[in-house]
């Protein structure tokens, strides 16, 4: 005797029609809202690109304003870890020579005044400190005071566009480039650090100027900052995935 | 429903294998919130590592394939996660947890435990109901994956997500911080490894085909059917 269980009933073909139907429809419009809110990240297509853009898009609604947690000084760690860093080019090295004097920042693309900063601009221009966590995508972490100049004062001074979407970051290191959404990029405590435990930045953790991105993981902080592009579209921008790190095989959103 | 069984299937050993290729790049865990190769870990491993600056004792580095681990881990996840609240949502809308999951109301539980490992051990044949339900022993182990391993691990899972912290801080401070929550991520999935090797080993023991075709197909097939 064959038992057959009971479960094609009408009712459970009506309710997985009604259900299938309603998640075609579902997934259409969640297409629309997302590209409407900036809720796909520049790398969504690929093997991987639902995971990371239900991941970005999730952590977006979530809270796009929240602020990553800030630590108690007793918490700052004794020993910070620099991580391996690529040596000094000769760009880097003759900056260097000069106690980097020389280093520039500069700011272009989608604003109302391009301009260009020295790290001492930026030190008259705001200070903000901070006591957050690196984490590193590998596990590892560690609590430091950050102090630099909040990346909004510096956008405030250069007047962003209205279309303006994403602010691009590029360093010494030519292979080692990014870029955040303006949630990011606006958000209070996204700096351009200088400082750290009220010392000098020093070089192994990105001295003299570096980017701190405190809400994602370790490598969105690039090393090493001379230049900001303010752009609508990534596109046209390096491997036009917003980040030199999808050719590592890693994603552009590191929030999670 | 037997699909969400297999659809975490697939997701489950993506998490393992991605899971463990992630490990490899920093083969060392802590407790608190901070830790690092500066600072004293809780333990080690003694495997290899992807990463030239962890030291392991092995004179080489593993290649780097953390890129496509963690997007698979999280893609994974999304999977394992979506399934688990289809599967949820279905079984509180059919009854699935109250008939099969949750432990029957009379009689002490864990003696209903007792008696079906007794039975395994002396190789009693199974109560004809098992067939279509579960024994007392399969419950508690069940329920334990289902409302205890998984929601633990999710929830460890994302306390090491910086952007989540960030929107729900209490959520990696009631683990007591970030590597604290790593190592716990650590030891649940260990747990729900070991779930999976007792899962597969008692369905050898009752028969992998007959109980595999019923898992796949929703029909069992009696004994006095078998050839």
């Amino acid at each position: 005797m064959k038992k057959v269980s009971p479960k094609f009933s009408r009712r459970r073909l009506i309710t997985a029609g009604i259900a299938t139907a309603a998640g075609i429809t579902g997934l259409a419009a969640a297409d629309r809202i997302a590209r409407r809110y900036g809720l796909v990240p520049p790398d969504h297509c690929g093997a991987y690109g639902p995971g990371t853009t239900l991941t970005y898009a999730a952590q977006r609604v979530l809270g796009s304003h929240s602020l990553a947690r800030e630590f108690p000084r007793s918490m700052i760690s004794k020993a910070p870890f620099a991580n391996a860093v690529a040596p000094p080019n000769d760009q880097f090295k003759r900056l260097q020579a000069n106690s980097f004097s020389n280093w520039r920042l500069t700011v272009d693309g989608m604003v109302a005044h391009p301009g260009s900063f020295s790290v001492s601009d930026l030190k008259t221009l705001a200070l903000r400190s901070q006591i957050t966590e690196v984490a590193c995508e590998e596990g590892w972490s560690y609590i430091a005071e950050w102090i630099g100049t909040p990346l909004h004062d510096i956008l405030r001074e250069v007047g962003p566009l209205p279309q303006a979407r994403y602010v691009v970051y590029f360093s010494t290191d030519s292979d080692w480039w990014d870029s955040i959404d303006m949630a990011d990029a606006l958000h209070p405590q996204t700096q351009l650090t200088w400082g750290m435990n009220d010392g000098e930045l020093p070089f192994g953790f990105g001295g003299p100027l570096r980017m701190r991105v405190p809400r994602q993981l370790g490598y969105k902080s690039v090393k090493y900052i001379t230049r900001l592009t303010v752009t609508d579209s990534l596109k046209g921008i390096g491997n036009g995935l917003g980040s030199s790190e999808p050719d590592f095989g890693y994603t552009w959103y590191a929030g999670i | 429903m037997r699909l969400t069984h297999w659809l975490t299937v697939i997701a489950f050993f993506a998490l393992l294998v991605s899971g463990a290729e992630i490990v490899i790049s920093h083969p060392r865990f802590y407790w608190g919130e901070v830790g690092n190769v500066m600072t004293q870990p809780l333990f080690s491993l003694h495997i290899p590592s992807s990463r030239e600056t962890v030291p392991t004792g092995y004179g080489f580095v593993m290649p780097d394939q953390n890129g496509w681990s963690r997007s698979l881990h999280f893609q994974a996840a999304w999977v394992a996660v979506l399934t688990g609240l289809v599967y949820g949502i279905w079984s509180l809308w059919t009854g699935h947890f109250r008939e099969n999951i949750l432990p029957a109301k009379t009689g002490g539980v864990l003696r209903a435990v007792g008696q079906v490992i007794a039975n395994y051990i002396h190789r009693a044949p199974p109560d004809p109901s098992e067939a279509h339900s579960y024994n007392a022993a399969q419950r508690i182990a069940y329920l334990s994956v289902i409302f205890l391993l998984f929601p633990l691990v999710i929830w460890t899972g994302l306390a090491m997500s910086p952007a989540f912290d960030a929107a729900l801080p209490w959520t990696v401070d009631l683990l007591g911080g970030r590597q604290s929550a790593r190592t716990l991520h650590f030891f649940v999935s260990a747990a729900l490894v070991l779930f999976l090797l007792i899962h597969v080993t008692m369905i050898v023991l009752a028969g992998f085909k007959t109980r595999t075709h019923a898992m796949i197909t929703g029909r069992v097939v009696e004994p006095q059917e078998r050839s």
